[in-house]
């Protein structure tokens, strides 16, 4: 039994073989004890608030549950063929496009603001604060600035007016005009984390590489081109995956401003309202799985195209 | 020599062109919440400075009758505890997994991996029968525990961190007696304060802003945080544009007053969070 620890050396053991034998044992157990113990309640609450509910969700999406009668169908796969054959469903998805959009024009902003920023250019830190703070804003403070912004009479029209161009165009009133509305709230959102992400990545490029650059003829464009652009191209990927993903499930900022009317409800807003307003919790479960697989199938593709070598818990 | 200085004035442009896209829609919010109901109702246009400029009648009113200041109770109490948890959480996971080897060790790695890559906002429809399945619906502990139970993205900076100290600090304290939770309290969570400040700065910004949960968890009107408390400003003062404008300034003035406070931090707590 003395050897099964390994600390103790074998010869000591083998010579002192009065030594109190309960001592290595109990440490051993503790050894053995001691990562779990570290490890319940983070454990716990991984399983009880992510696991378990994928579990259920999972199971639900093939009955009619409505959340809470006892009773419950199984149904098979008709949550499933019901999400993508009604059509008045079925029109989420396209509202995802508006958002997919603004996420290009976001990225591209991002990453101009982040290149010119990155150089020398006065008051850099003023610009950099200014663009980055809105993405620390409640959303629903910034859904009420953006109410009042687009209301009739409101900052829009009074800004327009000074430029001479009069209108009474209600700007959340029809579906195209609110849709894009709502995806440009997005873009001042979230531009300021794109734009320190990229720059954070552009400032870890090491600087001898510009001034080599320079003695080689090089101007700004091709500084872009050949040193900027490779060096954030991790970052830049990652972003874009975010982006995709983040643009299926935008939520916030039209459930703020228009709750989901003229046309403007996402996907999320959809399940929301199916699972906690009409109470068809199986449906809603079956169009929340749909979602997160179009979501897990992103970010596969994602780590295919770049092998995140950060990944390396194991 | 002149194309050189074209470009820089187009650069410059295009920089206070974006400033002002910025904080213009903040700026007339602003205005409006200095502005009286008179002038908000029949006033001139959204860009007219108010009459009075130290007018915080409406601020009041956002205040008393809109309860924010419940609201900001309600954040205060959730911000803390569930972010002195996540910190815990975190980095006792981070401990557990980079520094002991065990049966199961890889298995629960992936757990935590694959977990990272669930959007919590797909699973709510389940996660709801759960939480209202341990009575937890409709009080603060619903949030507090979801905010520390879902936290992948700070186990990854601690871990970050936890690998960066060296394990013979480690050995030494045992070699003196320490057992692993004294090494925990006594060697690696001081040791871990950088990791604590990301994980305390994106956390909380992240809880104080969210509106999702709250929402779906504590409809009572006195469990409003200031989000939802906010956002039930909708429905009384729906034409009351500067009573709206007073809130929504309330809830971003902390906000930019942490922000402008803590602004090295915040930019490096965000890269390092994003970019675990």
């Amino acid at each position: 039994m003395t050897h099964t620890t390994g600390k103790v050396p074998a010869g000591t053991a083998a010579s002192a073989g009065t030594a109190p034998l309960p001592a290595p044992r109990r440490t051993r157990t503790w050894r053995v004890l001691t990562p779990w113990l570290f490890l319940l309640a983070p454990l716990a609450l991984l399983i009880t608030f992510t696991y378990a509910p994928i579990a259920n969700m999972v199971a639900y999406s093939f009955t009619d549950w409505d959340g809470v009668s006892p009773e419950l169908h199984y149904t098979g796969v008709e949550n499933y063929t019901e999400i993508f054959t009604r059509e008045d469903l079925f029109q989420v998805f396209f509202v995802s496009g508006y958002y997919l959009i603004a996420s290009v024009v976001q990225i591209a902003a991002a990453l101009y603001f982040a290149t010119i920023l990155s150089f020398q250019v006065r008051f850099r830190n003023f610009f950099k604060g200014v663009l980055f703070f809105p993405s620390l804003v409640n959303g629903v403070a910034i859904g009420f600035v953006f109410l009042y912004f687009f209301q009739d009479g409101g900052t829009f029209d009074t800004v327009l007016g000074l430029f001479g161009h009069h209108t009474d165009h209600a700007w959340l009133g029809t579906p195209f005009s609110a849709n894009t509305s709502l995806a440009g709230v997005s873009i001042w959102r979230y531009l300021g984390m794109n734009f320190v992400l990229f720059l954070g990545a552009i400032q870890s490029i090491p600087g001898e590489l510009y001034e080599a650059s320079e003695l080689d003829g090089a101007n700004r464009w091709h500084q872009f081109r050949y040193i900027i652009l490779p060096g954030i191209k991790p970052v830049l990927t990652l972003t874009v995956i975010l982006s995709i993903s983040g643009s299926l499930s935008a939520f916030e900022i039209p459930y703020i401003m228009t709750g989901g009317a003229t046309g403007t409800e996402t996907f999320v807003i959809q399940t929301v309202k199916l699972a906690f307003q009409f109470n068809k919790t199986g449906l809603a479960s079956a169009a929340a799985v749909v979602l997160l697989l179009i979501i897990l199938l992103v970010t596969w593709v994602q780590r295919r195209l770049v092998p995140d070598d950060r990944v390396d818990l194991v | 020599m002149t194309r050189r200085a074209v470009a820089r004035t187009l650069v410059y442009l295009s920089l206070v062109l974006a400033s002002v896209v910025v904080l213009l829609p903040l700026g007339v919010v602003l205005l409006t919440s200095l502005k009286t109901e008179n002038e908000t109702a029949n006033g001139g246009g959204a860009l007219t400075p108010p009459r009075d400029p130290l007018n915080f009648d409406n601020y009041v009113t956002a205040f008393q009758d809109g309860g924010m200041l419940t609201a900001f109770g309600n954040t205060a109490f959730i911000l803390l505890v569930s972010v002195g948890g996540t910190v815990l959480i975190g980095s006792m996971t981070a401990y557990a997994i980079d520094r002991f080897t065990f049966r199961f060790r890889k298995p629960v790695v992936a757990l935590f991996l694959v977990a990272a890559l669930v959007p919590g906002v797909t699973t709510q429809v389940a996660t709801f029968q759960i939480v209202h399945s341990f009575g937890l619906f409709d009080t603060r502990w619903a949030p507090i525990a979801l905010y520390m139970g879902t936290d992948i993205v700070s186990i990854y900076v601690f871990l970050q961190f936890v690998r960066s100290i060296p394990i013979s600090l480690d050995e030494a304290a045992r070699l003196d007696g320490a057992n692993a939770f004294t090494i925990y309290r006594k060697i690696i969570f001081p040791l871990l304060k950088p990791a604590i400040a990301t994980v305390v700065i994106v956390k909380g910004i992240a809880v104080y802003n969210d509106f999702y949960i709250p929402f779906l968890y504590m409809p009572s009107q006195d469990l409003g945080v200031i989000s939802t408390s906010l956002f039930r400003f909708k429905g009384p003062y729906a034409a009351h544009w500067e009573t709206i404008s007073a809130g929504a300034v309330l809830v971003i003035l902390p906000t930019l007053i942490v922000f402008l406070a803590l602004q090295r931090y915040i930019y490096n707590g965000f890269m390092r969070g994003a970019t675990r």
